[in-house]
């Protein structure tokens, strides 16, 4: 597929190839430096698999200092840098471009510091997410924000991108979980952003950096917050016979003033492909299946429960089963989280990230499947129905240069019929190459200009995982005026 | 004293911005002018009022989102959910008490320029964490948005935050959505009486560290309990420490029993039941446990509640004070008799010992004008901060001066 234009390479870098190899030799250990074909095939690409492309080289940095030397080392000589953690970003956020060096953080996954009392824990930025759960669980804390990659991704990815996941109906997004990270800028100064504890006063740096997909600067180490785990945790399923009645239910609970932990949507195509592969008891014979989850002591769960059994029996549940034990519960979520995966087993496809108003949850899931049938594309639909975040699963082949092409156009219109309902291009993906050309879809050329000035702010040079979320004319539009600034 | 402008839509505002830039003169922005006396002086040509940008534009109770233009007063948004039974969940604080101000002037642009949170921050977030979405207009004059109605939002860059807390430095807010919750059924307190500072910060941090969804810790020095409306708390001159658990009646009784045993070891308890609980935490929001003298300096200073006693303990050696710790001692009130430049930079040296921020929420005007209001910034981050202001204001229009010299 490549019906997205990637940002053309600089030829007077790649013609400078060996030299800068040296320099980061220098500002590094030598084996840190990755920059043999089949070693940088590694990194050719992330989860947006449909784009490849081979970097100039590859760092693995392992401290904040080194990192600070390999970036000021790529200022000076003009050469763009692409930061990297697990590579698991579905947008193209961590796509490699061939006159950039990629800084992979992985090396960089110690715990630096766990404190119960003031409920944080510091850790370097290439530590898994779910690394930050399991470092805290033996004092029954957990990390909130759980994407699905949470085994693989990194916190410095979930910062890049402001991930969130199932449970961040209740417990919000990355960016508010986060306390202070140190960013590493392109000058190879390190800055510190945001404080020990909550709200310093003063501009919110750290605000802004969560969710500037590796626009701003180079985070190595993060201090989030850590939450006691709840008493107990119990999820339901609810199946509908129709999508449009799972979806005014969702409505309905938090219209009621329900806030569940979390309300996970499947439609039928995703049921049986999820069941197939994680044989979790799903109902398969409906159309539309919710998981909602519930947490609280043993009488605040049953309370919780019965309110939402009671919501959902006006709308002709064909099924609604609480989980009975454990075991039960985790098969449950081991279905739905490793939805992406078994799917992927079954077809290629494309994941949509966009968000719609809650209230028009039904009616643009009509619409999402009318589209589907015009492009005679199935859709299977998977997604945080609590606040609005669907993730329309465009299936494919991608052997079929047409049909991916299709795929690509079926999935703008999914998106721009979710800015139309009042809502936005991505959820928790972030924009990435996939939906950069979107963004003047749901922003004017002005809103585009201030945020691409704001990101100016803290990479002048216009260096920093180049080609990504703005529209390519006006990146080279700045990016033509730094070169002038800096000589 | 400058003529007040006040825009009656968008557009006259950018027109106006637009005149400053090209005249190159200052103004100062301000919506009823509650926070006046907040920050450092700011000396404009001119003076631009969000005052006339009024009014609720969307509410949709069922999707837990509102809609308002910058100048709508705080109260009336608040009333607005109220009759839906919802609420502003970080529970902004009532700043009138500390500026001498009309407590109904207050508008929901000032609690998104300042980032204003209340009691229920610890537990649900602040203010800059419930805003999905800013139209505002920068300095060049120019409308822009970002964010919008929706829970999740990672489209670009998030100026929604960098807005929040900016002080009308960056742009001037014209419309603001946020998310609310519904509203608590019942409101319960636990209080300890005669803890020490240590005590009092153990007990919010055990509290918090418990499932039992605390929403609200204060633990207030004696010397600032009588200015509470609770008779007998204000009778008792102790310490207190207090906890508040909210939600429906039966999940608060059993959370409140767990609690009370978990806690044990710091000592007696005492509740409030429903009425005195609203009524108290009401007196925590609106800062009732401070002076009102607006000659009395007050800093804000937020610091890992680990380290928050030894602060004040350490501070306590050079001033005869008073500490308020809230948010389980990451946010301190500190009412010092003095604030001479000497002593502020007295003070501002223990905290930095401490990795404190610290804020002078209260001083007379000519030590606003002569010293550091806003915790004072490493170069690195001055030139971020310098840089930032440029991006949205470049002519330096937009309340220059307030929060720093020269942005």
């Amino acid at each position: 597929m490549s019906s997205i234009q990637l940002a053309k390479a600089d030829a007077s870098v790649l013609g400078r190839r060996e030299q800068i190899l040296n320099g980061l030799s220098r500002a590094l250990r030598s084996n840190a430096v990755i920059c043999d074909e089949a070693g940088l095939r590694a990194f050719e690409t992330d989860a947006l698999t449909a784009y490849r492309s081979m970097p100039l080289a590859v760092v693995l940095p392992r401290t904040t200092a080194e990192v600070s030397r390999i970036v000021k080392f790529c200022s000076e000589n003009n050469v763009k840098v692409v930061a990297r953690g697990a590579g698991t970003s579905l947008s193209g956020g961590a796509l490699p471009a061939g006159d950039a060096v990629v800084i992979g953080l992985s090396r960089m996954n110690r715990v630096l510091d766990v404190n119960f009392l003031d409920r944080t824990a510091t850790v370097e930025a290439g530590i898994t997410n779910l690394g930050i759960s399991s470092a805290v669980a033996h004092g029954r804390f957990f990390y909130a924000p759980d994407p699905s990659s949470q085994l693989a991704c990194t916190i410095g990815g979930n910062i890049a991108m402001n991930s969130g996941g199932a449970h961040c109906l209740k417990y919000g997004v990355t960016a508010n979980n986060v306390l202070k990270v140190k960013m590493v800028l392109m000058n190879g100064e390190v800055a510190e952003l945001g404080g020990d504890y909550l709200d310093p006063q003063g501009y919110d740096l750290l605000g802004l950096a969560v969710g500037s997909e590796g626009q701003f600067g180079i985070v190595t180490e993060v201090t989030v917050r850590i939450l006691r785990q709840p008493e107990g945790v119990r999820p339901m399923l609810i199946g509908f016979p129709s999508t449009e009645s799972a979806g005014a239910c969702v409505a309905s609970i938090i219209a009621d003033g329900l806030i569940p932990v979390a309300i996970e949507f499947m439609d039928k195509p995703a049921i049986h492909v999820c069941e197939n592969f994680a044989k979790a008891g799903y109902p398969m014979d409906v159309e539309a299946m919710l998981i909602v989850e519930v947490e609280g002591s043993e009488s605040e769960i049953e309370d919780q429960i019965g309110r939402i059994t009671e919501i959902a029996s006006r709308f002709d549940p064909k099924t609604l089963r609480v989980s009975q034990s454990e075991q039960e519960a985790a098969a449950i979520w081991k279905g739905r989280k490793s939805a992406f995966g078994a799917i992927g087993r079954i077809s290629d496809y494309y994941c949509m990230d966009g968000v719609i108003p809650l209230g028009k949850l039904a009616e643009v899931l009509k619409q999402v499947q009318e589209v589907g049938e015009k492009y005679k594309l199935r859709v299977a639909n998977i997604f945080h129905a609590g606040d609005g975040n669907l993730h329309p699963l465009i299936l494919y082949n991608a052997n079929d240069e047409r049909e991916k092409a299709t795929a690509e156009e079926c999935g703008a219109e999914l998106l721009k019929l979710c800015v139309d309902a009042g809502g936005c291009l991505t959820g928790e993906h972030g924009v990435g190459i996939e939906k950069r050309d979107l963004m003047g879809y749901q922003y004017s050329e002005a809103d585009l200009l201030q945020q691409m000035r704001v990101k100016a702010a803290f990479d002048p040079q216009w260096l920093l995982n180049f080609g990504k979320v703005f529209p390519l004319d006006l990146q080279n539009r700045f990016a033509a005026e730094a070169a002038k600034n800096h000589g | 004293m400058a003529d007040i402008f006040m825009p009656s839509d968008e557009a006259e505002l950018a027109g106006f911005v637009e005149a400053a830039k090209a005249g190159n003169y200052p103004l100062e922005v301000c919506g009823f002018r509650s926070k006046r006396e907040a920050g450092r002086p700011v000396n404009p040509a001119a003076v631009v009022s969000t005052a006339k940008l009024s009014g609720i534009t969307f509410y949709e109770p069922g999707e837990l989102v509102i809609s308002a233009k910058a100048g709508t007063p705080l109260h009336e948004v608040e009333a607005a959910l109220a009759r839906k039974n919802q609420e502003l969940p970080f529970e902004p604080a009532d700043l009138s008490r500390i500026y001498g101000t009309d407590p109904l002037a207050a508008s929901l642009g000032s609690v998104a320029a300042m980032n204003i949170s209340g009691p229920r921050r610890i537990l649900r977030g602040a203010a800059r964490d419930y805003l999905l979405g800013i139209r505002a207009i920068n300095g060049e004059g120019s409308a822009i948005k970002s964010g919008g109605r929706v829970m999740k939002n990672v489209t670009g860059v998030d100026l929604v935050k960098g807005l929040c807390g900016s002080w009308g430095t960056l742009a001037v807010l014209t419309e603001l959505t946020l998310k609310v919750l519904p509203k608590a059924q019942e409101a319960r307190t636990i209080f300890f009486l005669g803890l020490s500072d240590e005590a009092g910060v153990g007990v919010m941090s055990e509290a918090m560290g418990t499932p039992y969804e605390v929403s609200g810790t204060i633990h207030l020095h004696g010397s600032l309990v009588s200015r509470l409306n609770d008779a007998e708390i204000t009778q008792t001159n102790a310490p207190v420490t207090a906890l508040r658990l909210e939600g429906d009646p039966q999940s608060v009784v059993y959370r409140m029993e767990k609690l009370r045993r978990e806690l044990a070891p710091f000592g007696d308890t005492y509740d409030l039941d429903h009425q005195r609980s609203l009524s108290f935490w009401g007196d925590i929001r609106s800062l009732t446990f401070l002076s009102a003298n607006f000659g009395r300096p007050l800093w804000r200073i937020t610091v890992a509640p680990s380290k928050a006693a030894q602060i004040v303990r350490a501070l306590s050696a050079f001033f005869d004070l008073s500490a308020a710790y809230e948010w389980s001692g990451g946010l301190i009130w500190l009412e010092t008799p003095s604030s001479s430049e000497a002593s502020v930079t007295e003070l501002r040296r223990v905290l930095a010992e401490f990795e404190a921020d610290s804020m002078l929420m209260r001083a007379p005007r000519s030590v606003r004008s002569s010293i550091e209001v806003f915790h004072p910034l490493p170069l690195t981050k001055m030139k971020l901060v310098q840089a930032i202001k440029k991006a949205f204001d470049p002519a330096g229009v937009l309340n220059p001066g307030r929060m720093y010299a020269g942005v």
